[in-house]
């Protein structure tokens, strides 16, 4: 059983026809051949298939393709500028060494974007000070070490790069 | 996987008709738990019933100071919203213990109460696993069970119910509303969940068709604190071993009422009532808090893979009890 559809991928209208049971990850790479966010595990356990969806970070391969007709998704390919210039993420990836395969890379870098943007928004983790006292905490939430690691543990990095992802993505965060 | 027609509902009632109409009918929903089910073969539907787009995606301030919470607000955006983080930081803080940032963007209310068991065996369709196959034995009890549940369990089943957010709404007294073909019902979150007893391939008492629509939180009291803490085998992003949602009102350095529930332990949301009791007046003293969880935790039977739970739950609801009993606030 088939469905048309169209997804925004990177800021281009695509159309296609999927059979319902693909994954957005699987229409992502097989049917539109935009290879940034990676299949790890296929379980929604690794987050190297992170991608945005309307903006906000998703597994992309927990999610079936036809439930997102009209949808804007933008992997890590598409963070950069349309001239070629790297998104402030992906440079400071290459400044800090943030990888050593690189497998994980993109899966990350889209998981730090739509970090960076719920920080932003003022969304808790499991890290920040919270509660029930006067006046909350204040937004952007400040995001130590501790607050990056707790909100990026949805992305496994094989390699074990963490201690690099993690300066990166700091270096990011305090500007 | 087996092929499936896909279909987005505009109104509630249409998606219950849609799926009464089909035994082989699911709601779809944030699809983080029924997609990976599909692939492993778990769950096969034939038609699925995207719910997203119905407006069931609104928290809401009811006259007495409670919430009512639609069925597709997305874990993350509960667990940030304002109102909760204020008044029930339990919720809060049980949302963002489970799963990961991506996960939580895309799971809902109604999909976090009916996922399904961690058991490996009842995710492997090539073990024997009376939740998955009635009567075809279960493969936990002589296997691998460091997960599984130490109080309520059954000789048919011993899996535990994995969600973190239905752990705090145990003790919140929350209700979740239900609408079927004649109309909506009202169940307590803690009948909501089953034991396992005899037929342990019921998870809930949900009927088949039937659409959870919202969850109705009543207001704590003033004065009453509420935490919740997880333990788990990793820092972040695991599933509990064991974990304790509470809600604690002191007067001076007495106890004066506690609402507790424990997570991990069995196949639903637990709510320690014989801990509550002891607790009731009692000083607020580690000793104290410590008897109380044995006078819950008599009960347990552990399996061999898990005894640990035992000192573990007490331990963890001691640690959070006094934490919510002291007077710095985190
Ligand atoms: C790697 C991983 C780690 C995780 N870790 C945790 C954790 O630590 N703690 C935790 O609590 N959870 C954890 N989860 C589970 C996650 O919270 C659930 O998968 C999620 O909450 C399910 O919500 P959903 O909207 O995606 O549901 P779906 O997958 O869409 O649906 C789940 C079930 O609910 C039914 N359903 C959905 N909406 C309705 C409705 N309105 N009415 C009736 N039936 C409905 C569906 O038919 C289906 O049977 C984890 C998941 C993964 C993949
Ligand atoms: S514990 Fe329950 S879910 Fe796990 S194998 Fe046994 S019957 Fe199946
Ligand atoms: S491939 Fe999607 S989370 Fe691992
Ligand atoms: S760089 Fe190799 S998996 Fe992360």
């Amino acid at each position: 059983m088939d469905s048309q559809l169209t997804l925004h991928v990177d800021g281009e209208p695509r159309s296609l026809t999927v059979d319902n049971r693909t994954t957005l990850l699987d229409a992502l790479r097989d049917r539109l051949g935009v290879t940034s966010p990676k299949k790890g595990c296929d379980h929604g356990q690794c987050g190297s298939c992170t991608v945005l969806l309307g903006g906000r970070r998703v597994v992309s391969c927990l999610t079936f393709a036809v439930a997102h007709d009209g949808a804007e998704v933008t992997t890590a390919e598409g963070l950069a500028e349309a001239d070629g210039r790297l998104h402030p993420l992906q440079q400071a990836f290459l400044d800090h060494d943030g990888f050593q395969c690189g497998y994980c890379t993109p899966g990350q870098i889209c998981s730090a974007a739509g970090m960076l943007a719920e920080a932003e928004a003022g969304h808790p983790s499991s890290a920040t000070a919270d509660g029930d006292g006067p006046g909350g905490v204040p937004r952007p939430v400040p995001l130590d070490e501790e607050e990056i690691r707790e909100r990026m543990s949805g992305n496994l990095c094989r390699c074990g790069a963490y201690g690099n992802i993690v300066d990166a993505i700091r270096a990011v965060a305090g500007r | 996987m087996k092929p499936f027609d896909y279909s987005r509902a505009d109104d509630a009632g249409s998606a219950v008709a849609a799926v009464m109409a089909r035994p082989d009918a699911a709601f779809l929903a944030g699809g983080t738990n029924l997609v990976d089910h599909m692939k492993l073969g778990v769950a096969a539907p034939e038609l699925l019933v995207d719910v997203t787009g119905l407006p069931l995606d609104r928290v809401e301030e009811l006259p007495d100071g409670g919430l009512r919470i639609g069925a597709t607000v997305r874990n993350s955006d509960l667990a940030a919203h304002p109102l909760v983080r204020r008044r029930l930081p339990v919720l809060s803080q049980a949302l963002l213990a489970g799963a990961s940032g991506q996960l939580r963007n895309a799971a809902t209310t109604a999909g976090n109460l009916l996922q399904r068991t961690r058991c490996g065996y009842f995710q492997d369709v090539t073990t024997p696993c009376n939740k998955r196959e009635p009567g075809s034995g279960c493969a936990a009890i002589g296997g691998w069970n460091r997960y599984h549940a130490v109080l309520g369990a059954s000789e048919h089943c011993v899996a535990v119910h994995p969600s973190d957010m239905a752990v705090a709404l145990r003790v919140l007294d929350a209700v979740v509303t239900v609408l079927g073909e004649d109309g909506e019902r009202r169940v307590p979150v803690g009948e909501f969940h089953r034991l396992p007893g005899e037929a342990p391939e019921a998870d809930t008492v949900l009927r088949h068709g039937e659409l959870v629509t919202a969850v109705e939180v009543p207001p704590l009291p003033a004065g009453t604190r509420s935490g919740y803490r997880k333990v788990r085998d990793r820092a972040s992003y695991a599933f509990a071993l064991v974990s304790v949602a509470a809600a604690v009102e002191t007067d001076g350095d007495r106890v004066r009422e506690a609402r507790i529930a424990f997570g991990g332990l069995a196949h639903k949301p637990w709510r320690a009532e014989r801990a509550e009791e002891a607790l009731r007046g009692a000083s607020a003293t580690d000793e104290a808090f410590r008897e109380a969880a044995e006078a819950e935790l008599r009960a347990a039977r552990p399996l061999p893979g898990n005894g640990f739970k035992i000192p573990m739950a007490r331990n963890t609801l001691a640690a959070l009890l006094r934490e919510l009993t002291t007077e710095e606030r985190r």
